[in-house]
C-alpha cells in the first residue's frame, strides 16, 4: 500500500507541473520560453504515463513529443525573422474566446467520462512487461502494419523534402 | 514501477543542485549592478547585434528528417526490448523496415538535401 500512496503523491505533483507549465505556455510573452515550458509540460505527462505503468507511452512521449516535436517548434521559432522585435505582438486578442472554448471542451470531457466507467480501467494494472508484449505483437500478429509504417514514414519524408525544397526555389 | 525511483532521485538531485548553487551564490554575492557589468560577456569584445537572430533556413529540413528517424526509433524500441525472445524472422522484418526507410534517406541524399552549400 505504501507504493500506492507514493504513486498518488507523484501523480498530484506531476499534475500540478502539467497544469502550471501548460498555463505558462499560453501566458508567457516570450514565445521561446513558451516552447521550453511546453517541453516541461510534455515531460510531466510522460511521468504521469509512468505512474499508470504505461512505459511504452512514456518513452514515446519523451522521444516524439519532448524530443522531436519540440525541436521542430524551437527550430520554427529560431528560423523566424524578427522574432525578438518588441513591436510584434506574440499573443492575439482572442484569449477570452480560447478560454471559453477550452472550458467547454473540458466540461464536455468530464460530462462524457462521468457517464461511463471507462476511467476505472486505469485502476486495473497493466501487464508488467508491456513494452516486451508490444515488441512481440509487432513482430508476429501486426507485422504487416509494422512494414506499412515504414512506407508511411518514407512518404512523409519525401513529402517534407519536396515541400521544403520548393520553398527555396 | 519502483525502478523509476532512480529516475525520480536523479530529477530531484538535478533540480536541487541548480537551486542550491544559485541560492548560495545569491546569498553570498554583493549586489551592485551597473550598465557595463550587465553587458553580455564576449571575451572583452563589444557585442555586435542582438542575440536573437534568424538562423539559416537550411536547418529546418534536418529537423524534419530527424523527426522521421525519431518516429522510426520508437518502433525499433519494443523490438529491441523483445529481441532475446524473437527469432530470425523478426530480424528480417526489421531489416526490411530499415531498408524502406533508408530509401527515404537515399532520396534525400540524391536530391542534395543533406549537402550544406
Amino acid at each position: 500500500m505504501a507504493e500506492h500512496a507514493s504513486v498518488g503523491i507523484m501523480f498530484w505533483i506531476l499534475a500540478i507541473v502539467v497544469v502550471v507549465s501548460g498555463f505558462l505556455v499560453v501566458s508567457l510573452r516570450n514565445i521561446f520560453h513558451c516552447a521550453l515550458f511546453l517541453m516541461l509540460c510534455l515531460t510531466a505527462v510522460a511521468g504521469i504515463f509512468i505512474t499508470l505503468d504505461a512505459e511504452f507511452l512514456a518513452v514515446a512521449q519523451v522521444l516524439i513529443y519532448v524530443g522531436a516535436v519540440s525541436v521542430l517548434m524551437i527550430f520554427a521559432i529560431m528560423l523566424t525573422r524578427d522574432l525578438a522585435d518588441k513591436q510584434i505582438p506574440q499573443t492575439n486578442k482572442h484569449a477570452m474566446l480560447a478560454f471559453l472554448g477550452c472550458t467547454a471542451f473540458v466540461l464536455g470531457i468530464i460530462l462524457v467520462l462521468s457517464g461511463t466507467d471507462m476511467w476505472r480501467w486505469a485502476k486495473t494494472p497493466l501487464p508488467v512487461e508491456n513494452v516486451m508484449t508490444i515488441g512481440k505483437l509487432l513482430m508476429t500478429k501486426y507485422v504487416l502494419p509494422f512494414e506499412v509504417i515504414s512506407i508511411l514514414l518514407v512518404a512523409a519524408m519525401i513529402g517534407a523534402i519536396v515541400l521544403a525544397r520548393k520553398e527555396k526555389a | 514501477m519502483s525502478e523509476y525511483l532512480a529516475v525520480l532521485l536523479f530529477a530531484v538531485a538535478g533540480i536541487g543542485i541548480v537551486l542550491i548553487t544559485f541560492g548560495i551564490s545569491r546569498l553570498l554575492r554583493p549586489h551592485n549592478p551597473y550598465p557595463e557589468k550587465n553587458v553580455t560577456y564576449e571575451c572583452a569584445e563589444e557585442t555586435v547585434g542582438p542575440s536573437w537572430i534568424q538562423f539559416n533556413n537550411r536547418f529546418y529540413i534536418f529537423a524534419l528528417i530527424f523527426v522521421i528517424f525519431d518516429v522510426e526509433a520508437i518502433f525499433l524500441f519494443p523490438w529491441a526490448v523483445a529481441f532475446g525472445q524473437l527469432g530470425l524472422f523478426a530480424l528480417v522484418e526489421v531489416t526490411l523496415f530499415l531498408m524502406i526507410l533508408f530509401f527515404g534517406l537515399f532520396y534525400a541524399w540524391k536530391k542534395g538535401v543533406l549537402k550544406w552549400v
